[in-house]
């Protein structure tokens, strides 16, 4: 592997993330973290879907109409999708049936998208494969980092395993059920954000206007 | 290149996606078809067993199975229905108005709006006698419809386990319905007293020394609204618009 695509491969996972830089595909990081071994296959089923869409979407990029080039995009990605979520439901019959409508929405994640139209349309198959890869990692990074916390705390246990023994079970741990909810989740990738841009501090955006004065207690005294 | 976005060549790169994505597409679902469906019938089966508490995770879902005879229910006369069960989709046919009624508001308090006029019921039968009877059951909870079996033992009062399948309640409070320690709360309750459904959820737990008792399932707590549906789907589903003609037949040997 060439030192590109290598970088391609990894800044998007702390340098440039989709989730904690770009603000992308926030829905589903909601959604499905509530344990992690549906986070787990959700990570997977997209950095497979964004990497193929990537590369294909690249492949034909010479001959797309500039008029249709969002819809081949979506045709792909939508394709790629459906057949990703059949073979779960023939493979992975129980998480499949957990991930219910979110492996769908994966068309309408906006990582898939972005990456086809922003990187795929102007990058070779290859760089465009390695970047949709990359991605999807940056992706399952914050994923996985969001469901151990929420599946730990929330449930106490981790891929199902009991760690922490659950009081409703007879132990000694008080689940935090906000851990359960979709909300939780936000709360998790604002301190993973926060986290990132103390350690990466060039991620920290300028402020676009500075609040007024008498705003603060001590301007106003 | 100019004649990139003329409009024959956008019609021609448009045929040509749409006709190779549609191969793929159709091909993958029609190759994992036969997976899926097996997938789904051992789900189904498998929560039957866990309903029925039945379920052993050493063998073969199939192989436990065998023990178990499904049989169709006419709904409104009580009688086993002569059609075959296989491929029978009760959720389908709930949706279908020709093979269902519609139900009043004071009728439906499990608020399903239609009613199948038939369904599918397990007998578990050993040495020749009925062992225990499972039910389907659904209503709505808080935010959406369970999915579930009842199973009864031979005196068709006695309730022998039960178990949703399917919901949408909200995890570590309604979604409690899962939980294996408030499940087994239920082996041992009584359904009817003097001929009415009266096995309900109480609120908080019940105490086993009080009079009814035995008809009483501890509540779920932060899940009052979800416990409520229980209920409602209990009361309905054993009631005079669920099984309770079928039962009253079954019981006296004639249905």
């Amino acid at each position: 592997m060439s030192i590109d695509s290598k970088k391609t491969l990894i800044s998007p996972i702390f340098d440039n993330n989709p989730i904690a830089l770009q603000i992308l595909g926030i829905c589903s990081a909601l959604a499905v973290t509530s344990n992690l071994q549906t986070t787990a296959v959700m990570c997977l089923a997209l950095t497979v879907v964004t990497a193929f869409s990537n590369l294909f979407v690249s492949l034909v990029r010479k001959q797309v109409p500039s008029s249709i080039r969002i819809i081949v995009q979506m045709i792909i990605i939508a394709s790629l999708v459906i057949v990703v979520d059949q073979v779960l439901k023939a493979y992975a019959y129980g998480i499949s049936k957990q991930l219910s409508v979110f492996v769908g929405l994966i068309i309408t994640n906006c990582i898939v998208m972005g990456r086809a139209e922003a990187f795929a349309m102007k990058n070779p198959p290859w760089a465009s494969f390695v970047d949709g890869v990359g991605n999807g990692l940056g992706y399952s990074v914050v994923l996985l980092a969001v469901g151990f916390f929420r599946e730990l705390f929330g449930s106490g246990k981790l891929f199902g395993y009991e760690v922490l023994n659950l009081s409703t079970e007879g132990g000694w741990y008080i689940g935090n059920g906000m851990m359960l909810l979709p909300p939780s989740a936000f709360f998790l990738i604002g301190f993973f954000i926060w986290a990132l841009r103390a350690a990466k501090t060039e991620q920290v955006e300028v402020e676009e206007f500075k609040i007024t004065k008498n705003s603060t207690l001590r301007e106003a005294l | 290149m100019a004649n990139q976005d003329s409009t024959g060549k956008t019609l021609m790169v448009a045929f040509l996606l749409c006709i190779v994505c549609s191969v793929v597409v159709s091909a993958a679902a029609v190759i994992l078809r036969p997976l899926q469906d097996a997938n789904k019938d051992m789900d189904r089966k498998r929560n039957i067993l866990l309903a029925a508490g039945l379920y052993d995770d050493a063998r073969s879902i199939d192989d436990q199975f065998s023990a178990i005879q499904t049989r169709l229910v006419d709904l409104q006369t009580g009688q086993f229905s002569d059609e075959v069960a296989e491929g029978f989709d009760q959720r389908k046919a709930a949706k279908d108005p020709e093979r269902s009624i519609a139900l009043d508001t004071r009728a439906d308090i499990a608020k399903i709006s239609r009613r199948e006029n038939q369904a599918l019921v397990y007998i578990v039968e050993s040495g020749g006698k009925v062992d225990k009877l499972i039910l389907p059951v659904h209503g709505y909870g808080l935010w959406s419809t369970l999915y579930g079996f009842v199973a009864l033992e031979s005196d068709l009062n006695t309730v022998a386990g039960l178990g949703f399948y399917d919901h949408a309640e909200t995890p570590g409070l309604g979604g409690e319905v899962d939980n294996p320690r408030w499940k087994a709360l239920w082996p041992g309750k009584q359904v009817y007293r003097d001929g009415a459904v009266t096995l309900a959820l109480a609120k908080g737990a019940v105490d086993p020394t009080a009079p009814g008792a035995a008809y009483q399932v501890d509540g779920l707590s932060g899940a009052t609204l979800t416990g409520r549906g229980v209920t409602n789907l209990i009361q309905f589903w054993l009631g005079e618009n669920g099984f309770a003609p079928f039962l009253d037949n079954f019981k006296r040997g004639e249905a």
